[in-house]
């Protein structure tokens, strides 16, 4: 079994400050992740608000430089990596990867992030890239001079909907609530354009194909009788989850909603167990945030060792 | 241009003498955008873990992509990027849009077995 002082759980910022940190105190440093580094940002068009980087920076190169940073530094990444078995307690904890390697440290870091949320209904997946998508700097364009469904009421929602009224014909906007979450400049910038309908109170139950068009089968919250409507495809932005499912077997504690709470030093109620990043119970959710927790739970490793 | 670690496929010609002599072969079509790029890192280490694939990434809006796009098999994808896998010169999957690691992984391990 190979050994390591800490095993960080998540490349993105917050697991990348932390490796940085660790690295640099000379305590060996795994970081693990089941796609590649950089979490979210690495998807994040462009970047202004990270400090000390004058000009917006692309997401993906933030994320690669972190990453470089911390291998300079002595982090040894396994990425791409499923964990198949783990075991996190007071006395022990240890990570199986792809059902071969078993890694065992003093020190874990839970810094897994979260990830756009599914509406988990049936056709979703079936047509996720041929009239479902969730990116609308990615797919917009796809959809010029046709007639869409957004599904969703927030902030992601209604700035991407602003990206889309540059190619789409229409919009409707199909929202659980009588009244839109995002924030009120940017929903009364979407809101008062002309090719913008919403559809308040009703949730997507089903996606169908009927020739070239999509269907979305909604039903409405306040009477539940479903209706069918046809258009050309359908964007996705109902918010984030926390990427915490794995945790289930493990006393680890959750709120309700998934997040893992910690104390102000980042400590789980597992000692030595730590998370960082919006995995975390906490009210903002930036990448400067991340990198503070993530610094704040190497910190207390390091002066623990 | 792509700015990534993997070696870009430029040309039609390169495309077809590619998949003529290998038989395993993966491209990803697409730009540098949010639901590209984790495909290309994804790429990036698994050419690591699969030394017997040829990992490829293409320019999707250069004139020469049109090999891609106009496949039978892409047919009807909305999304980017678009993922082809060649096995002995022949297309045996497509994908549109974002895919995980792990969904990259299965579709190796059951087309390229």
């Amino acid at each position: 079994m190979q050994k390591f002082d800490v095993i960080i759980i998540g490349a993105g910022p917050a697991g990348l400050a932390a490796a940085i940190y660790t690295s640099r105190a000379t305590l060996s440093t795994l970081v693990i992740d089941e796609s590649s580094a950089g979490g979210q940002v690495k998807t994040t068009h462009q970047v202004a608000n990270y400090p000390g980087l004058v000009e917006p920076i692309a997401g993906h190169e933030l994320a690669g430089n972190m990453r470089k940073q911390a291998e300079k530094y002595g982090t040894r990444f396994k990425l791409a990596a499923d964990i198949t078995a783990f075991h996190l307690s007071d006395q022990e904890k240890w990570v199986e990867l792809d059902d071969e390697e078993k890694i065992t440290a003093e020190f874990v870091i839970i810094a897994t992030g979260s990830s756009p949320r599914l509406l988990n209904i049936p056709g979703e997946q079936e047509y996720k890239g041929s009239g479902v998508s969730y990116c609308a700097t990615c797919d917009g364009e796809f959809y010029k001079d046709k007639d869409i469904f957004v599904i969703g009421g927030g902030n992601s929602a209604m700035e991407e909907s602003l990206l889309l009224l540059q190619f789409v014909k229409s919009i409707t906007v199909i929202h659980q609530f009588d009244n839109l979450q995002a924030e009120k400049i940017t929903a009364d910038k979407a809101t008062t354009n002309p090719k913008v309908k919403i559809l308040w109170s009703h949730e997507p139950r089903a996606f169908y194909k009927k020739e070239n068009k999509m269907v979305v089968e909604a039903e409405d919250l306040k009477t539940n009788k479903r209706i069918r409507l046809e258009r050309d495809g359908i964007f996705i932005f109902v918010g984030l989850v926390p990427n915490s499912t794995f945790l289930k077997n493990i006393p680890i504690q959750l709120t309700k909603y998934g997040y893992i709470i910690t104390g102000p030093q980042m400590e789980t109620n597992i000692r030595g167990v730590y998370a960082a990043g919006d995995i975390r119970d906490k009210r903002h959710r930036q990448i400067t945030t991340s990198v503070g927790d993530g610094t704040i739970a190497a910190l207390e490793i390091i002066h623990k060792v | 241009m792509l700015q990534t670690n993997l070696e870009h496929i430029e040309s039609e010609e390169q495309l077809k003498e590619l998949i003529e002599n290998n038989e395993k072969v993966a491209i990803c079509c697409g730009r540098m955008g949010p639901m590209c790029i984790p495909v290309y890192d994804i790429f990036e280490i698994l050419q690591g873990n699969y030394p017997d694939i040829q990992f490829r990434d293409m320019d999707f809006d250069v004139p020469e992509a049109a090999a891609i796009k106009n496949l039978p098999e892409c047919r009807g994808f909305w999304g980017l990027p678009y993922t082809i896998y060649y096995r002995n010169g022949k297309v045996v999957k497509a994908t549109s849009s974002i895919q995980s690691a792990k969904e990259v992984k299965s579709i190796i391990n059951d087309i390229f077995a």
